[in-house]
């Protein structure tokens, strides 16, 4: 079985290094690298990196155009983001190396110490989708923008007005809006957290089963899914900023 | 020193059974509209998409009850 959580490496000072921080900023360094390549040559006639870059920023700010309408331009970056970072995440974790290069807590050699037959008890990079501390992060961070936006764009009293309202059913109604507020923050991580983890415990003992062939139906099916998570993400998040940034309708 | 507990595995297999028809019935009726009307896929997919998230989020509910139990 891989393991799901993050593991401490090593503490400096009370500051766990985690795997998942080191996946994370791995992360965070090729999204940096592409995009100081991709400004440096920016040129009319699109190389082949920067084909890419510009067919997915593309698709997103079509699909927010689509929905946001005006309010796009304040909504794109914050979708952009999500869907970038969660994305290429979720794709980095299932290159050879994560999950199976790491430490050993007790040495269990095979061949005379040159192959194992498990994996790590350690490894040195895990996913970092698949730790509740991240997904949970990206969710208060989804959240408070979202609020934070509405607030902005439609003014204190009418963002108040959504959840307390003088007429009862419309309290109801506004109370049970207030509540799903709350639930997004378990919604959004639990989904996240709960698509990678088990699609990778699924891939683990898929190669436990059967090394070789076995496992790679299910590395299409996850290249999906990692995929098609992040765009769930980034989509809820474009949803609910465009449904609380809409000015609010007159009651006849 | 070995004990049997189904409770977590019973807690998600009954919870998911409706999230798992109703992103079938979403899935369904949108390949329908795409048959429909093929031009407009692209407006069609990321609702589907997004339809299924909230089913789904029915289905994340009771793999956290799962995970507590």
């Amino acid at each position: 079985m891989p393991s799901t959580g993050p593991e401490t490496l090593m503490s400096i000072s009370g500051f766990h290094v985690t795997n998942t921080l080191l996946a994370t900023l791995l992360v965070d360094l090729v999204i940096v690298a592409v995009i100081i390549v991709v400004r440096r040559r920016l040129s009319l006639a699109p190389g082949r990196l920067q084909a890419v870059v510009e067919s997915i920023v593309e698709y997103l700010q079509g699909i927010i155009d689509q929905v946001a309408g005006p309010r796009s331009s304040l909504i794109f970056p914050w979708v952009a983001v999500f869907f970038i970072y969660i994305a290429l995440s979720n794709l980095i974790g299932l290159l050879p190396g994560f999950g199976t290069l790491g430490f050993y807590s007790k040495a269990d050699p095979w061949w005379g110490g040159f192959l194992y037959l498990h994996l790590p008890d350690v490894p040195l990079l895990h996913v970092s989708t698949a730790d509740l501390n991240v997904t949970l992060a990206l969710a208060i961070v989804s959240v408070i923008a979202t609020n934070a936006i509405a607030i902005r764009t439609v003014g204190l009293g009418t963002y108040l007005k959504r959840f307390f309202a003088l007429n009862p059913l419309l309290l109801f109604v506004g109370l049970l809006e207030l509540l799903q507020e709350f639930t997004k923050f378990v919604t959004f991580s639990f989904r996240l957290f709960g698509n990678i983890s088990a699609g990778e415990a699924v891939l683990g003992t898929m190669s436990s089963l059967l090394a070789f062939v076995v496992p790679i139906p299910f590395l299409g099916f996850e290249l999906l899914v990692a995929l098609i998570q992040g765009l769930v993400f980034a989509l809820l998040t474009m949803a609910f900023m465009t449904m609380l940034t809409e000015p609010h309708h007159k009651e006849e | 020193m070995f004990t049997l507990s189904v409770s977590g595995g019973l807690i998600i297999a009954i919870g998911a059974l409706g999230p798992g028809i109703a992103i079938g019935l979403i899935g369904a009726k949108a390949m329908e509209a795409i048959g429909r009307n093929p031009e407009a896929t692209g407006r069609i997919v990321p609702n589907m998409i997004l339809a299924m998230a909230f089913a789904e989020s029915i289905a994340i509910y009771s793999l956290i009850f799962a995970f507590l139990r």
